[in-house]
């Protein structure tokens, strides 16, 4: 199969990544984490984490290109 | 209380529907044969076809009716992944899919007909196509209500729209797109409810806190109080779960589903066909966490706290808005409300709308932004489901009922083709099921409880089929017949305690037994309809001639050469995977012991 499955997940996580932090980033000290998330921006970090899990992805599949 | 999505949650869940269409037309121009559509070609690696066996299965009842056991029963849940699926998974890779995928059937019906005859082959393939289509329409039923009820989303167009992104890309991209689509559907609902568990944990004060919360130590236990029904909160005792669950319904379900089957049988070669189910099981376990604790947190926490005295104002008049509908609710699991919008009572005591505990916890822990991975999450469970059903019942429908029936002789371009216009039909069926059960909510429970009687004997048959030669199809079939006919008796002479004669059982007169709860009566149900189907199959078979042992090479175990595993490194080894797997479950049923 050519089409490698890493590359569309990749994409997306690191679409999600970049709008969270940018929307957590905006929203910072708004009500609203006081009122969900215990006070933490967790916009912001879980944002992090989701653009760092997509860009693995996305090293793995030019990582298997080469290969 | 009804949280408001803003504009970000609705670009990431939109986003989202935009890739998943995205990968269908992508895969649509690798889709030439009907070997593509309905096998992807047997091209699948072990990894991607592992994540899909577990994703194909991840559907609404198992988020929304994990979450919804965890807050009734507590970890105990965690039995119906351990134990009572594990084993099974990993029984289903080292010893059955040798035979699966080494006699090359396309479905596990055309296994039956290579190892049995056209009858039995029959019977499970139309029983199957008639129950994943009205499966699907349960889970878009509960898909439909629950955003309904949550968002206040229009039922119909919920359902509509999920249902036309499925169509759409099962129809491009066949069996490969429902894959794809799953593996991706599996790292959304992972990545989404990871960062719910973590609020929710460290909201209460983690584990031990939970524990503290719960004030019930039957609910933190999985094993200490099974050795009596009446000691824990399932009201199953410890032969019941291990007979009934583990054995009898799990391996019925993860070994003979042509549902989960079908994602090992696309693998790219026997070894990656046997890890398939393997592989799954790593993620399986680490499942009860994401899914379970959730719904366990959900009847202890409040539903608002006041952390910030900047934001005390604006939480009180939210609070007011909340309090009508959390009156008589446990921790932020509303109560059940009739057409009227009153809360249902039962003996006086209000009823709990369990089934809303995990999407509550989404509502209460996830700020805007994160709300919208979480639904995403939420939604794309509810599809890989529902692409899981589709896929299965396209292959199962033009291999072995249009192909075996209808029209023998047509190309293999006719067969693609009838596979795009059955996965049209089939998704517009599960449809009218869908709003059916909206309608008339009765017809469905009676349905899922004739699949059930159907399916709890079919283990018998595969294991006797595969592991005893002298095994005949009229054996099979009629075992297969006699074990449903002892599912329906057994459920029609008992009663679980406290419930009327009808569709909860007692239906054929005398109650024989009463049972501490159903769950107990549906896990002896199975027992008696698998004992049944066992002894009739050996006894017709004892008294029918046997096939001639040339015929069986490659469909049974003492007639098919052992795999190889040559040249393999020992993380490519099947077995070796499993008893890693093996060596985990010991230690976490210990832990939660």
């Amino acid at each position: 199969m050519g089409f490698d499955i890493r590359l569309p997940i990749g994409m997306l996580f690191s679409l999600f990544g970049i709008l969270l932090i940018g929307y957590g980033s905006a929203t910072q000290g708004s009500v609203m984490y006081a009122e969900h998330s215990l006070g933490v921006n967790m916009n912001l970090w879980w944002g992090v984490v989701l653009l760092v899990f997509g860009l693995v992805m996305l090293a793995l599949t030019r990582l298997r290109r080469k290969v | 209380m009804r949280p408001e999505p803003h504009l970000i949650d609705y670009t990431i869940i939109l986003l989202y529907f935009v890739f998943v269409l995205g990968i269908g037309f992508v895969l649509k121009k690798y889709m030439k044969t009907s070997t593509d559509f309905f096998l992807s070609g047997r091209s699948i690696p072990a990894w991607i076809a592992g994540l899909a066996f577990l994703s194909a299965n991840l559907g609404a009842q198992e988020v929304i009716g994990m979450g919804a056991s965890g807050a009734k029963y507590g970890i105990s849940t965690s039995h119906f992944y351990w134990i009572g699926a594990v084993p099974a998974m990993l029984f289903v890779g080292i010893f059955m899919m040798p035979f699966y995928y080494g006699s090359r059937a396309r479905s596990v019906p055309e296994y039956l007909k290579l190892r049995f005859d056209e009858k039995t082959r029959g019977f499970n393939a139309i029983s199957f196509a008639v129950m994943t289509v009205f499966s699907s329409g349960v889970s878009m039923y509960a898909m439909g209500k629950l955003l309904q009820l949550l968002l206040g989303w229009n039922f119909t167009a919920a359902i509509l729209i999920s249902a036309l992104i499925v169509l759409a890309y099962t129809f491009l991209g066949g069996l490969t797109s429902a894959i794809y689509n799953e593996v991706l559907q599996f790292f959304l609902i992972v990545m989404g409810f990871i960062p719910l568990v973590y609020l929710g944990l460290r909201d209460v004060g983690g584990w031990e806190g939970l524990k503290v919360r719960i004030a019930n130590d039957a609910m933190v236990h999985s094993w200490k109080y099974m050795g009596h029904a009446s000691e824990n909160p399932m009201g199953v005792e410890w032969f019941g779960m291990l007979m009934g669950l583990a054995f009898v319904l799990s391996f019925g379900y993860w070994c003979t589903d042509f549902l989960v089957v079908q994602r090992a049988m696309a693998a790219d070669s026997m070894t990656a066909a046997r890890r398939t189910p393997v592989i799954a099981a790593f993620p399986k376990m680490g499942f009860p966490f994401l899914v379970i604790l959730p719904g366990m947190i959900a009847g202890v926490v409040t539903s608002s706290q006041m952390r910030d005295a900047r934001t005390q104002e604006n939480i009180v008049a939210r609070t007011t808005t909340q309090s009508s509908f959390f009156t008589g609710g446990k921790g932020i699991i509303p109560p059940k409300y009739d057409a009227a919008g009153k809360p249902v009572l039962v003996n006086g005591k209000t009823v709990l709308d369990y089934d809303l505990a995990t999407p509550m916890m989404l509502v209460r822990y996830f700020p805007s932004g994160l709300l919208g991975l979480g639904l995403c999450a939420l939604i794309a469970s509810f599809m890989s489901g529902m692409a899981g059903n589709t896929t299965a019942f396209n292959t199962v429908w033009t291999y072995d009922i249009y192909q075996s029936y209808i029209n023998k002789t047509a190309s293999d371009q006719h067969y693609l083709w009838m596979g795009r216009a059955s996965t049209i039909f089939g998704l517009a069926i599960s449809l009218m099921a869908a709003f059916v059960a909206k309608e008339f909510n009765n017809i469905l429970d009676v349905l899922q409880l004739v699949f059930a009687f159907v399916n709890a004997p079919l283990f018998a048959t595969f294991m006797l089929g595969m592991f005893w030669k002298r095994t005949t199809g009229h054996g099979a079939f009629w075992g297969l017949l006699g074990g449903t006919v002892a599912a329906a008796a057994h459920y029609g002479l008992t009663l679980p305690a406290g419930a009327v004669p009808g569709v909860k059982g007692g239906y054929l007169g005398p109650i024989l037994h009463v049972y501490p709860s159903e769950m107990a009566q549906n896990f002896w149900t199975a027992i008696f309809a698998w004992v049944g189907c066992f002894t009739l199959t050996v006894v017709i078979s004892l008294m029918t001639a046997p096939r001639p042992e040339q015929e069986l090479k490659g469909l049974v175990y003492s007639l098919t050469a052992k795999p190889e595993e040559g040249g393999l490194k020992w993380y490519q080894k099947p077995a070796t995977l499993a008893l890693i797997v093996v060596a985990l479950l010991v230690g976490l049923n210990l832990v939660f012991w």
